[in-house]
């Protein structure tokens, strides 16, 4: 049974309509993303499961029971918010005690129980600690530790990590999930960041302007894009406008500056009754590679670099093929590296290559 | 100069009319008032200069002086309570609306706009012997004689809660603004239902707001002198008045200043506890 079924719902602020009619299930002790840019309905959608926001269409099931109308206190969900929401006027172990109070969970037991949240979250030195004492991460904790200590049916994540340095988030980004792996918990996660999305989801859900473009594991998602906002959205990718064709009984796109390029058949079939078509190269798929490099399997052209955009390990070369523009990202690699005006030879191979429709 | 130098020294000088306007219209008043307590008036009506105890004593064991005091700070203290019980239902409203704060803010400046002794005397017109209220008991016949509803403590109290609610309802909704709402949703999710939220989250994290407005409201009420001019009979008078009576009536400076220091310090020793257990910061953000 899924712990969460969304089913047809939509929302309307006035007349605008912030997710349109949107169904999804997600299995139990499943960690859910909701990823698309700002505006595109995660956090509205999140918000409806959690019963701040009430649905203008269709059901939310939580754990089979329909609770559209189940005030948000009788809900058993936890939420961690994006700027975590501790109450400043309560020790961090009334912060994690207040819902196990408003369940009339006996002290002992709420003590007890508090005392594993805190360590869970490893932070029981901090109990008597108030909230504005504490550093962004070790609040985000405590926030985590007070959602989960009423041992939710669901835990509703709205981008908790946004509010972090970079450093501090990736860290949190392991210990979050490591804490949802180890208790087992339903998690839906809102964000816009896709490294995290990708990280740590066991289903990505992609939105945009209030609809799903994309459900799926995050390696498919990302290495089989079946829209042009999703393959756009996530990673780099160069994207060209297409003509479907076909070359000696091998089907495929033809683009400016790429020319023909076969393509698998389930690729094809992504494009069945669509009207527009797209070739999609991720931009690490790409190679650079000397003008006198030696010939191997994959296409090759010609191409000058117009930029170099040195990233550390990585470096991203800005390459005109044919007044094509094209984006590529390589590791950096002992000596080979190319500068402005360079002419070099772009190789890619044809089973790197995605087809997205459009209508 | 440096712009650090600059900078360090901008306040100063963008302080210096205030600061010199507080000096010489403030504080050295202030200090000659302190100078005239310790004089005395004459049977003859002129001061005696000198350094007399006279009148600080007379103040300080007359029961006379001490009742009033009493009484001023009874009423300054049953408005308190009555704007803070009328002013947060208000301020929570204003606070949760949504998109028209701005003219629910304008309407509780608006009464600003008219003289606070036009708004006080209003009430002749409403409880008056001829005023509004008795009128339309009269014409629906439930009295036969009009009722004698001014000139006692209860419309004292009315007055000040009139004049002083705007104050109380801005200080409670600055803080309520303060609060975010992510805690109330928080506490919800958790398990609180609406009302228990309310006891446990807004209203404590409020409280800072409130005090404010309850010092400002007591502060201002207990200082007051045309509202118990305007609405109060001979009993009911309030400190300020004996100041005035005092000065310029009795033409007493000497026994006016004493009675002026009094207020001064029982208020300010007020404030100072105040200001001892919540700061002077929340004040100033309702203020501001």
């Amino acid at each position: 049974m899924s712990a969460v079924k969304l089913h047809n719902i939509v929302k309307k602020f006035g007349a605008f309509t912030a997710v349109h009619p949107m169904s999804l299930d997600i299995p139990e002790r499943s960690f859910v993303t909701l990823l698309g840019p700002s505006g595109c309905g995660k956090t509205t959608t999140l918000r409806m499961v959690a019963g701040l926001l009430d649905p203008t269409e269709g059901d939310i099931l939580v754990a089979g029971r329909q609770i559209n109308d189940v005030p948000i206190h009788k809900r058993n969900l936890g939420i961690v918010f994006q700027n975590y929401a501790l109450f400043p006027h309560k020790t961090v172990a009334d912060n994690v005690a207040f819902g196990l109070k408003h369940r009339n969970i006996p002290k002992e037991e709420r003590n007890r129980r508090v005392a594993e949240a805190l360590e869970l979250v490893q932070l029981p030195h901090l109990a008597n600690s108030y909230p504005k004492q504490l550093s962004g991460g070790q609040q985000q904790r405590i926030a985590l530790a007070r959602a989960i200590v009423i041992e939710p049916d669901v835990l509703l994540l709205d981008e908790p990590l946004s509010a972090l340095d970079a450093n501090l988030r990736e860290d949190m980004r392991v210990e979050l999930k490591r804490i949802q792996e180890q208790i087992g918990i339903t998690t839906i996660f809102v964000t816009h960041d896709q490294s995290e999305a990708l990280a740590m989801s066991d289903i990505l859900v992609v939105m945009s302007n209030g609809r799903v473009e994309q459900v799926g594991a995050p390696k498919e998602i990302y290495s089989n894009p079946t829209s042009r906002f999703v393959a756009d959205f996530l990673g780099t990718s160069n994207i060209l406008e297409a003509e479907i064709t076909s070359e000696g009984g091998q089907s495929g796109l033809t683009a400016a500056a790429v020319g023909f390029v076969p393509l698998r058949d389930e690729q094809m079939a992504k494009l069945a009754g669509r009207a527009k078509a797209y070739l999609v190269i991720r931009a690490e798929k790409i190679d650079i590679l000397p003008l006198d490099a030696g010939p191997d399997a994959r296409l090759s052209f010609e191409g000058t670099i117009e930029a170099v955009d040195y990233q550390g390990q990585l470096v991203r070369y800005f390459v005109d093929v044919q007044g094509m523009k094209f984006q590529v990202l390589n590791m950096l690699s002992g000596t080979t590296s190319f500068e402005d005006g360079d002419r070099v030879s772009v190789r890619f191979d044809s089973q790197d290559c995605v087809a997205v429709g459009e209508d | 100069m440096s712009i650090e130098k600059r900078e360090a020294r901008q306040p100063w000088v963008l302080l210096s009319p205030a600061l010199v306007s507080i000096l010489l219209l403030l504080i050295v008043p202030l200090m000659f008032i302190v100078v005239y307590s310790f004089w005395l008036r004459t049977a003859t009506g002129a001061d005696q200069v000198g350094f007399y105890l006279d009148n600080w004593i007379e103040v300080l064991t007359d029961e006379f002086y001490r009742d009033i005091l009493l009484q001023t700070l009874r009423i300054a203290s049953v408005t308190t309570i009555v704007c803070a019980v009328m002013g947060y239902p208000a301020a929570y409203f204003i606070a949760r609306s949504r998109g028209n704060k701005a003219i629910l803010l304008l309407l509780l400046m608006l009464p600003f706009w008219i003289s606070y002794i036009i708004r006080t005397m209003s009430w002749i017109n409403i409880l008056g012997v001829s005023g509004a209220f008795n009128s339309v008991l009269m014409m629906l016949g439930i009295i036969d004689e009009p009722l004698q509803l001014l000139y006692n403590e209860v419309t004292v109290i009315l007055g000040l809660v009139h004049f002083l609610l705007p104050f109380m309802i801005l200080n409670i909704y600055v803080s309520l603004e303060d609060i975010d709402r992510n805690l109330e949703d928080a506490a919800c999710s958790l398990g609180a239902h609406r009302g228990r939220t309310f006891l446990e989250i807004t209203l404590p994290l409020s409280l800072p707001g409130l005090a404010a407005g309850g010092l400002l409201c007591f502060v201002l009420g207990a200082g007051t002198y045309i509202t118990p001019v305007i609405l109060g009979g001979p009993r009911d008078a309030m400190f300020a008045n004996l100041v005035f009576e005092a000065i310029i009536t009795q033409l007493d400076w000497p026994l006016g200043s004493v009675l002026s220091l009094v207020l001064i310090a029982v208020l300010g020793s007020i404030v100072l506890v105040y200001n001892r257990f919540l700061g002077m910061r929340q004040l100033m953000k309702g203020l501001a």
